[in-house]
């Protein structure tokens, strides 16, 4: 009997080519002689105009094949000369504004591209860039949120007071419940700027095939069918004409769900122009100042409860700096703006947000996605609220949170997916408990005494969140059992490191009831699954799933009506295992998958042994169509997933930290991590995923920001200075235990678990060092420097 | 004017390999570029991610630190040499698969390389040894935690085989 | 993220290393290229030629005898930190040197390399200057020794010519009864340090000598005499010869805090040594 795989450890079979380095990454792509190398030129400054340009240095230099910039676009296609494409508009996205694939007239931060290099090599292609003569006339830049909110400058001259889009949402009076509310507190807020950091940072390769009149484009990318959209488009061809292929990614963490960028296009047209292979591959220094950042926001929050901490209402106002573009829209404040919720369920509530332009790289969605920011102030209120009252953190909490038997839960706002956030399931108080033992909360004051007595300084901290997972629109799923019984699969989504060919694999086999190693996954190829959205909002698993899933049930189906028939028996009677079909009770009466396979395709001719079987002189009634009338041939099962609304997976992490009194050093002695995302597939994946998220969140809190001085210069752009933790600023063991709360929308009951991780970090090591420090922690990141000054700040 | 190309030996995984590069070319670029090995990764180009590393007769290198034509007459070890002739899996490689040590796979390379060296000059490591020996490399996916772990279990697999042999 | 093109040359003996650099202004000597090589890639250098000094032969000899210690130019921070006998010479060599980057750095990174890059945030500069060591040179005219205050005359600047080498550093062996010290604090293990410092105490009691050296905290690596100073003055004294900045990852008063901390922990740590290193 074949065990069932799904929750299952089952070691990921991604990881032979990657041990033996033979993975194939975007770089790795025609690493033979003759592919051309692009690189490309910067804006050194955060806010200019360019007067001119000056590429004559680079006509007769050696190596050189093309440099094209703005002027060079409208020749190709008039669509290359038009800004990028606004990706997801929203109304109330009022002055959205998008740059082009070559700066034209302006550039808006420092990093926007200019001109655009192809040569023999990277290295030639770079001192060709140094080259190129730029005649700027420099503008005031505007860098930080308080400065593109006092607007004495702006970034785009028509965009009054810099703000792109103000929004507000509102549920009940949330003024006046806390006008009226026993209690009342404020709090102003900040987490700085930080980015996602994928080892691998973008690229693309590509290829035009002048025989076939189509083009053919590798991409580090989270969405091959937006790269493929994205490049149509713009290229003028049918989307037919375009295959995007993802190779292996190393690490995307959201950075990589945003194109086109400049490259993504510039990289095909100058293929098409030369007629040769062309590869850009971005480095270290360019993924920092012209890909895309994530989290920077100041927020004002208003709070009125009881005296149990009960929640009456919350207003809570932000301010989020979207850098110098809008290409993704609203999607990070939108998801600030409504999962600030978390498991609570403030009676009144008012949300608005004003999104800003600053003369910065541009900010789309980070692992978690306007999340930490969310948690980070409705956390902190509770930690306040606890506080003011005199109360345990964990109680506070506890009162507001959703009950158990109140699920579906409305909360009356719209969410990221344009759909109402309505929490599909979830147990919070169980989590609660949960948490508190794993770390030991109510032992924790007596921790706490002891180590103080030895003159150290412990805290311990909470945080709770609630994720909108596996948001629409939708993802299929292609099943295909071929004649040797192997089983090809492919979705259209990408794979940046998550185990998708291993957890998809585990329910193909289960669902089929055929060997695990004989599932082969593909993921992100547009020839293979045209139709496709992407990697984001921890969708793989509950979206793909899904599909593949309802697609291996075709499959099933059909293979067992083949067989039934091929057998003479009832395909309720027949079941399929190892791979082999079989009627139940009675093992000897079988046929295996592959054949069943060969059975479905009526043949004319012979190419084997095994397709001897299917011939038309030995198979088939003879006043019967070959092909059943609504059949297809072959034995494959197609499917598509799109849900109703996301499904809302929920955690809590804690943390007891020490802070050095003498160095202001800030050490985690422990972290735990409760975590609920529906059904596990695979617990190792799942763990792994949760590890790799916190350790994100204590580069965020502790660690990470990006550090602009005033004239917009990025002056940490490197991993000297950008500070990802090292194994040595990772607790040693983070704590982990699973609560399963199934969905009920999805036909698996999971919930997305990829973001979780992260999600809490800033919130939970702010209220530790809090506790640690008995002063109050508003701002994150924060380092020993940044307590040192709070603490001589807090005695002045 | 086109710039001068120096004749390289470059002898990486007991194979020579004969290449003419300029000598600003990179190892890791030539590794990459020039000889087609692409396991060795590029993270930062910078010498702080760890992605790149090799041994250079048998001890980790940062190989964006160092240029081609340095390597000449020097035994180069990369990712693709860490396997036994029949393919069978390292230790350290093993044990990542076993102890889910990776995800993404970028940064695996290098840590496999480190790794592999560390066990030969301390093959028993302590709990903090091992994560000493891993404390130069990023890894933006795992968390280290099972990167810690696989140090740990390739100890073991290799403690046992050499008892078995 | 790619050097500029540059010459190469890779001389088998010193003079002639001397030779090329004497014949072009824009040379550079590669060492370990550990710090030389990301300037080459981020293009912040864009040297003429690289005189490639790493196939010289005898350069990487570690000499230890009861005098002290000489490391040679192609001695790798390894397996300097791995000699026993140098530990056992001048212990201060070997505490600071595990605090120099990460292994893998160490592997290809020169001591010697390290001292005449003139960083003021890096280890080994403020172990020569407090164990009052030298390095010798080798240039057109032959060799010299720069005592360690004649070395680091500005940020990133030593007083090496063009056209010199430096072939070896000397660290004086530790004297008997004396103790050392060593303690930096980086953001992240294997970073430049914030701050960092070294403490050389000899002699008891009316005879004690105080001497701290710091890293990170000011433009030049500084050795501050805290002779005599009361143990609660320590980090103050210290601080009125000392000028730490501030930056994107610490503040002055920050650094200023540190300076207190390191000092009293290095020289309460020196003075242990000290007492057990009693002969």
């Amino acid at each position: 009997m074949t065990t069932k795989l799904m929750g299952q450890r089952v070691q990921r079979v991604e990881d032979q080519r990657f041990l033996r380095g033979q993975g194939r990454y975007v770089d790795d792509v025609a690493v033979e002689n003759g592919t051309l190398h692009a690189a490309v030129l910067r804006s050194p400054h955060a806010h200019a105009r360019i007067i001119d340009i000056d590429v004559s240095a680079l006509l007769d230099m050696d190596g050189v094949h093309a440099v094209f910039t703005y002027d060079d676009l409208a020749d190709f296609t008039p669509e290359m000369a038009e800004p990028l494409p606004l990706l997801i508009p929203h109304p109330a996205l009022t002055h959205g504004r998008t740059q082009y694939a070559l700066a034209k007239d302006e550039v808006n931060y420092v990093g926007e591209a200019i001109a655009f290099v192809v040569a023999d090599d990277r290295y030639v292609a770079e001192d060709a860039v140094g080259q190129i003569v730029v005649d700027y006339e420099v503008l005031t830049p505007v860098v930080g949120i308080p400065t593109a909110r006092a607007a004495r400058n702006l970034v785009h001259d028509d965009i009054p007071g810099n703000v792109a889009a103000h929004f507000e949402q509102n549920v009940g009076d949330a003024q006046a419940a806390i006008a009226g509310a026993p209690h009342r507190l404020s709090l102003d807020l900040s987490i700085e700027r930080s980015a996602c950091m994928p080892m691998e940072g973008r690229g693309v390769v590509a290829r035009w095939d002048r025989d076939l009149n189509r083009l053919q484009l590798w991409a580090s990318t989270q969405t091959a069918t937006g790269v493929r959209a994205a490049v149509a488009v713009k290229m003028g061809l049918d989307l037919g004409q375009v295959d995007v292929i993802t190779p292996d990614v190393g690490g995307g963490f959201g950075v990589k769900i945003n194109h086109p960028w400049p490259e993504d296009l510039l990289v095909p047209m100058a293929a098409k122009l030369l007629g040769r292979m062309v590869k850009f591959t971005e480095d270290r220094r360019e993924h920092f100042i012209s890909s895309a950042h994530e989290r920077g926001q100041d927020q004002h929050i208003e709070v009125g409860f009881d005296d149990e901490g009960r929640i009456l209402g919350l207003d809570v106002e932000f301010w989020h700096d979207h850098g110098a573009y809008t290409p993704y829209g609203l999607i990070v404040p939108i998801i600030t703006s409504t999962q600030l919720l978390g498991p609570y369920k403030p009676q009144n509530y008012r949300v608005v947000f004003e999104s800003l332009y600053t003369n910065t790289v541009i900010v789309t969605p980070y692992r978690g996605a306007g999340r930490p920011q969310g948690v980070f102030a409705m956390e902190r209120t509770m930690d306040a609220i606890a506080q003011y009252l005199g109360k345990d953190r964990t109680q506070v909490r506890a009162v507001n949170f959703i009950r158990p038997d109140e699920f579906p839960f409305d909360h009356g706002l719209i969410f990221q997916d344009g759909r109402p956030l309505i929490y599909d399931s979830g147990d919070y108080p169980q989590s609660l408990e949960k948490i508190k033992a794993l770390i030991g909360w109510d032992d924790f004051p007596a921790l706490q005494a002891e180590m103080a007595a030895q003159g150290r300084r412990f805290g311990i901290g909470l945080a709770c969140y609630v994720e909108g997972t596996g948001v629409g629109p939708y993802e299929g799923g292609h099943v295909h059992i071929e004649t040797t019984g192997k089983v090809k699969v492919a979705t259209g989504l990408t794979t940046q490191g998550q185990g998708h060919a291993t957890v998809f694999a585990q329910l193909v086999a289960d669902e089929l009831g055929v060997k695990f190693e004989d599932v082969e996954v593909v993921t992100g190829d547009t020839r293979r699954m045209p139709y496709a959205v992407g990697t984001y909002a921890s969708r793989a698993a509950v979206m793909s799933g899904s599909a593949i899933h309802l697609a291996a049930k075709r499959a099933k189906e059909k293979a067992l009506k083949i067989a039934a028939d091929a057998l003479e028996a009832d395909p309720d009677d027949l079941q399929i295992v190892d791979g082999v079909v079989s009627v139940k009770g009675s093992p000897g009466t079988s046929i295996d998958l592959g054949t069943v396979a060969v059975l479905s395709n009526p043949l004319r001719y012979a190419f084997d042994e095994k397709s001897k079987l299917a011939t038309q002189f030995s198979v088939g009634h003879p006043d019967r169509p070959p092909v059943p009338r609504g059949e297809e041939p072959g034995l494959e099962g197609k499917d598509f997933y799109s849900p109703d609304r996301a499904t809302f997976a929920s955690g809590m992490h804690a943390a007891i930290v020490e802070t050095s009194e003498d160095t202001a050093e800030i050490t985690i002695h422990k972290y735990a991590v409760v975590h609920d995302c529906g059904h596990l597939i695979n617990p190792m994946i799942v763990e792994g995923q949760i590890h790799g998220g916190v350790a994100q969140g204590i580069g965020g809190a502790l660690y990470e920001r990006m550090a602009y001085d005033d004239a917009g210069q990025l002056l940490n752009a490197s991993f000297m200075d950008f500070l990802i933790p090292y194994v040595s600023e990772i607790p040693d063991g983070i704590a982990v235990d699973h609560l399963e709360t199934p969905s009920p929308l999805n036909p698996l009951g999971i919930k997305g678990a990829g973001e979780a991780g992260v999600i809490p970090g800033s919130a939970v090591l702010a209220a530790a060092i809090e506790d640690a420090e008995k002063l109050p922690v508003t701002a994150m990141p924060i380092s020993p420097s940044d307590l040192f000054t709070l603490r001589l700040e807090h005695t002045q | 004017m086109s710039e001068e190309l120096h004749p390289v030996r470059l002898t990486v995984n007991g194979v020579t390999h004969r290449v003419e590069v300029p000598a600003r070319r990179l190892l890791s670029d030539a590794l990459r570029h020039d000889v087609g090995l692409t396991g060795t990764h590029v993270g930062c180009e910078h010498g702080v991610c760890g992605a790149c590393t090799v041994l250079v007769d048998g001890d980790p290198v940062r190989s964006c630190l160092m240029l081609a034509v340095s390597a000449a007459d020097h035994e180069i070890t990369t990712v693709e040499g860490l396997a036994a002739p029949d393919g069978t899996l390292s230790p350290v490689q093993q044990a990542f698969a076993e102890c889910h040590g990776l995800q993404c796979g970028f940064c695996t390379p290098g840590f496999l390389t480190t790794i592999t060296a560390g066990l030969r000059e301390n093959p028993c490591p302590s709990h903090e040894q091992a994560r000493e020996m891993i404390a130069g490399n990023l890894c933006r996916c795992t968390g280290y935690q099972n990167i810690v772990k696989a140090v740990e279990r390739a100890a073991q697999i290799g403690a046992s085989d050499k008892a078995a042999s | 993220m790619k050097p500029a093109p540059f010459g190469y040359r890779r001389p088998s003996t010193v003079a002639e290393a001397v030779r090329e650099l004497a014949a072009d202004s824009g040379a550079k000597v590669l060492a370990g290229g550990q710090s030389l090589i990301p300037l080459l890639s981020m293009r912040l250098a864009a040297p003429s030629l690289l005189v490639d000094i790493n196939e010289i032969p005898g350069l990487d000899a570690i000499e230890v005898d009861e005098r002290g210690v000489r490391i040679g130019a192609l001695a790798r921070h390894a397996a300097v930190l791995a000699d026993p006998d140098v530990r056992r010479v001048q212990p201060l060599v070997s505490l600071a040197l595990a605090n120099v980057a990460h292994a893998t750095i160490r592997n290809r990174g020169t001591t010697v390399g390290s001292l005449v890059h003139a960083d003021a945030a890096a280890e080994m500069p403020v172990v020569l200057l407090l164990t009052g060591g030298s390095v010798e040179v080798q240039g057109p005219s032959g060799r010299r020794t720069i005592a360690a205050p004649d070395l680091y005359v500005g940020p990133l600047e030593s007083s090496l010519a063009h056209d010199e080498i430096a072939v070896a550093a000397f660290f004086p062996a530790l004297a008997p009864g004396a103790g050392v010290a060593f303690s930096e604090i980086a953001r992240r293990h294997g970073d430049y340090a914030l701050v960092g410092a070294a403490a050389l105490v000899t002699g008891r009691g009316q005879d004690e000598t105080v001497r701290v050296g710091y890293l990170s905290a000011g433009d030049l690596p500084t050795v501050v005499d805290l002779t005599g100073v009361d143990e609660t003055e320590l980090g103050d004294a210290a601080l009125a010869h000392l000028d730490p900045g501030d930056d994107i990852h610490a503040t002055a008063a920050y650094r200023a805090q540190l300076v207190r901390v390191l000092t009293r922990r290095v020289v309460r740590a020196a003075r242990a040594h000290a007492e057990g290193a009693e002969r």
